[in-house]
């Protein structure tokens, strides 16, 4: 999922100096995972907006806040209650669906930091750099692009010590973890593999995929 | 074809040093470090940006070598530049005179002196091998467009870090490295022949093919050593040898003699080149002096090492 983390609450009141009458958006599925835009939180900016002489006219939960046709609906009562600004909840393409949607201008609460897992309960974990090129299939199930700071694909550089990377001595070696795990799964000979550069032609931002055929 | 290639390639016993560019533009230093290093070397290796701390670049002090002389060897590392701006400087460092290159993915900006940089790493060791041999190969440039005039071509060389656990990681990337290209290899400083040939025989077995050049790093005192182990991945040095650096700076204050663990570090890097070369083990070394380049024709003396 997408983790998110809170901004400061003094920097999102300095986005919203010079507008009075809000409306929340909350998300129901990455933010409410990370515990930065549930309805507990969104219960809590609303109380905290008032609490420092906002109007909060109305607040919304969208199940996702990513799908443009779930958001239309939920912002509707919005608009209706007058909203000024919307603070929107929500990861930042959240936010910009909800930005798309309204003719007000709407506030990200949040940062957006990666694509990552839930390890437990306020431990979240980076794993994928959405590379559109995925080698999980022969690195053992571990994506190398993101859990090594140099997003090496060959291998190791010579920068770790006891198992642990040079940037970051919290943070386990990639290539030793996809050593280990390739070893436990028999599939060793995978390690041996060049892997072919793709370079970076096909991720020229921003992408856009269309299956509909028109 | 450089004098590094020439003595590798007929079998000679390779020398060469390491030079690190000034944080500025005055290469009065390195040059006159050079200079003492003429004759006694087979080539001078230019760091680039070693340990990410920001210097002049290995192009611009090869360049001042080439023009007084020497015979450089440009780094190359993947963090900084893209591989267009890599083969772009291989092109300006052939214009030079330059024909040696280390390839070397490069360590992270954030463990260096300007940790705002943003890591490029659009090409690590391997790719930037391939992406010249290819280019050798095939006359093209990185995009498959067709290089002007004569398309230059470079002696090239890795590194490796022997003292590394699951070593097979690293003699895996090894491999790549030479399949890429990589006729010759730097290891990161080795202390202890014993781990050193447990890796040789390690590599000999994965059938890789390449001259390997031992790392060697004189040690100027016990503090250096211990930082080193602690800090630089790959370092194991002895703790045998920490204490005779230690007894040996007992020894100069209680004589009032400075400089004595410094020059007991000059005979222990004499003594492990002597030892290297005697034994036939690897077919040359690397003098990594860190700033201490004026002691490496005196290293190389006392180890009984005459280049030509």
């Amino acid at each position: 999922m997408i983790i998110t983390q809170k901004k400061p609450i003094e920097e999102v009141m300095a986005l919203l100096r010079g507008f009075d009458k809000i409306a929340i958006m909350g998300c129901g599925s990455c933010a409410t995972a990370c515990g930065t835009g549930g309805e507990k939180e969104v219960a809590e900016m609303k109380e905290y907006l008032e609490a420092h002489g906002k109007t909060v006219v109305a607040t919304n939960m969208s199940d996702y806040c990513c799908m443009n046709l779930t958001v239309k609906g939920k912002v509707k009562p919005f608009i209706a209650a007058g909203a000024d600004a919307v603070v929107c909840m929500s990861c930042g393409d959240g936010v910009q669906v909800v930005a798309s949607n309204v003719p007000v201008p709407v506030f990200p609460t949040n940062n957006t930091m990666f694509l990552g897992e839930s390890v437990r309960l306020g431990l979240f974990q980076e794993a994928c750099h959405l590379c559109g090129n995925c080698v999980l299939g022969t690195t053992g199930g571990i994506c190398p692009i993101s859990r090594c700071a140099k997003s090496l694909i060959n291998g190791p550089c010579g920068g770790q010590k006891n198992g642990k990377c040079e940037v970051n001595p919290e943070n386990d070696c990639a290539w030793i973890m996809i050593y280990k795990r390739l070893e436990a799964t028999h599939q060793l000979a995978k390690l041996a593999q060049t892997r072919e550069d793709k370079g970076y032609k096909d991720v020229t931002y921003p992408r856009t995929i269309n299956t509909r055929g028109k | 074809m450089s004098l590094l290639e020439k003595a590798l390639e007929s079998g000679k016993f390779g020398v060469t040093a390491e030079m690190a560019p000034p944080k500025g533009y005055d290469f009065t230093e390195q040059l006159e470090s050079a200079k003492l290093l003429n004759g006694k070397v087979h080539g001078i290796n230019v760091t680039d940006m070693q340990s990410a701390s920001l210097k002049a670049s290995s192009l611009g002090l090869c360049i001042k070598l080439k023009e007084a002389g020497c015979e450089p060897i440009i780094q190359m590392t993947g963090r900084d530049r893209n591989r267009m701006a890599i083969m772009s400087d291989i092109f300006s460092a052939a214009a030079f005179g330059i024909d040696t290159m280390l390839a070397l993915t490069g360590d992270h900006p954030v463990v260096g002196d300007c940790p705002q940089s943003k890591p490029v790493y659009d090409l690590d060791s391997v790719g930037i091998l391939n992406m010249l041999s290819t280019m050798e190969a095939t006359g093209k440039d990185c995009g498959g467009n067709d290089i002007a005039g004569e398309t230059p071509k470079f002696y090239k060389g890795a590194a490796v870090t022997p003292v590394y656990e699951p070593q097979i990681l690293q003699i895996n990337k090894l491999r790549q490295k030479v399949e890429a290209g990589a006729k010759y290899i730097q290891t990161q400083g080795i202390f202890d022949l014993d781990s050193f040939k447990r890796f040789l025989e390690a590599a000999d077995k994965a059938g890789i093919k390449a001259h390997i050049m031992a790392g060697i790093i004189p040690l100027k005192a016990a503090g250096m050593a211990k930082y080193m182990n602690e800090n630089v991945p790959g370092i194991a040095v002895p703790q045998d040898m920490i204490d005779k650096l230690a007894a040996a700076a007992a020894e100069g204050k209680e004589k009032g003699v400075k400089g004595l663990p410094m020059r007991l570090g000059i005979e222990m890097a004499a003594e492990l080149i002597a030892k290297i070369k005697d034994e036939h083990l690897c077919d040359g070394v690397h003098i990594m002096a860190i700033g201490a380049e004026r002691n490496v024709p005196v290293i190389l003396e006392k180890a009984g090492i005459k280049i030509g």
